[in-house]
């Protein structure tokens, strides 16, 4: 596959059609020669990542779509999702099992530490609608790490 | 758009002789999902002391969904009266439910064979 190449998928914000952009993120990360450990991990980030799109950025608003861009580079694979939210900036923190158990923090909220765990890069930008993008990068040169 | 969640409940002999139920899970575990689990959890009689998720017919699993198993550990944790295990995971999300603390409160293992003889 060609350094450069690009697949752009727009998602309607509902719940479910994360599936069809880990589906292409899937197809693209194998034509690249990654390994079947890393296209599954790549897979639950951007699912995560629509997910977050869908959920807090469009606020499930069907009006709204998810924009989802896959770019191969000279050694990677780099995704970013774009939604019409105000963005986040601050890194996530880890979920607290003990204090999920106590009740003490919502059982929810993993996604944005599940991506950051699964991929090599994830970083979130905050902007104006429609300019709020995580984006995540998954690098063949870390395959078998 | 979610794959339906099904849930289907059975019982087996755990390797000390004791009765486990199991409930199995197929489709998607998703934010959707939740009344299909609950509700199965919910129904399960006071004797199910010792009870096992099978994911093995699991498709797809997001937070969402995880977020649903860990309100399932907390109430069994609440009622200090029974255990919960897990079995049948991918080897992805096995490690997913690991970074996210699961297997700290539920003992996870790679199939029913493995999950009974622990218990």
């Amino acid at each position: 596959m060609k350094n450069g190449s690009c697949v752009e998928v727009r998602l309607p914000s509902e719940l479910g059609f994360e599936k069809v952009a880990l589906s292409t993120a899937a197809s693209m990360a194998s034509l690249m020669g990654f390994s079947n450990d890393r296209v599954e991990d790549l897979k639950t980030a951007v699912a995560e990542a629509c997910i977050n799109a869908i959920e807090h950025g469009n606020q499930l608003d069907d009006s709204l779509s998810v924009g989802v861009m896959l770019s191969t580079t000279d050694d990677g694979l780099e995704v970013r999702v774009m939604d019409d939210g105000l963005g986040v900036g601050e890194a996530p923190a880890a979920p607290d099992m003990d204090r999920k158990m106590m009740g003490e923090e919502d059982p929810r909220g993993m996604g944005m530490f599940l991506i950051q765990a699964l991929v090599d890069e994830a970083e979130w930008h905050k902007g104006p609608p429609g300019r709020s993008f995580v984006r995540l990068v998954i690098r063949l040169d870390k395959e078998n790490k | 758009m979610q794959a339906a969640t099904k849930v289907t409940e059975r019982t087996a002999t755990a390797a000390s002789g004791s009765g486990v139920t199991i409930l199995a899970f197929a489709g998607d575990i998703a934010s959707t999902s939740k009344d299909a689990i609950m509700e199965a959890y919910h129904g399960l009689g006071p004797s199910a002391d010792k009870v096992l998720l099978d994911f093995s017919g699991v498709d797809y699993i997001n937070s969402s969904g995880i977020a649903i198993i860990i309100q399932m550990l907390l109430e069994a944790s609440k009622s200090g009266q029974r255990s919960v295990g897990i079995f049948g995971l991918t080897p992805h999300f096995n490690k997913v439910f690991t970074m996210v603390g699961v297997a700290k409160y539920a003992t996870m293992s790679a199939d029913e064979a493995a999950a009974l003889a622990g218990l």
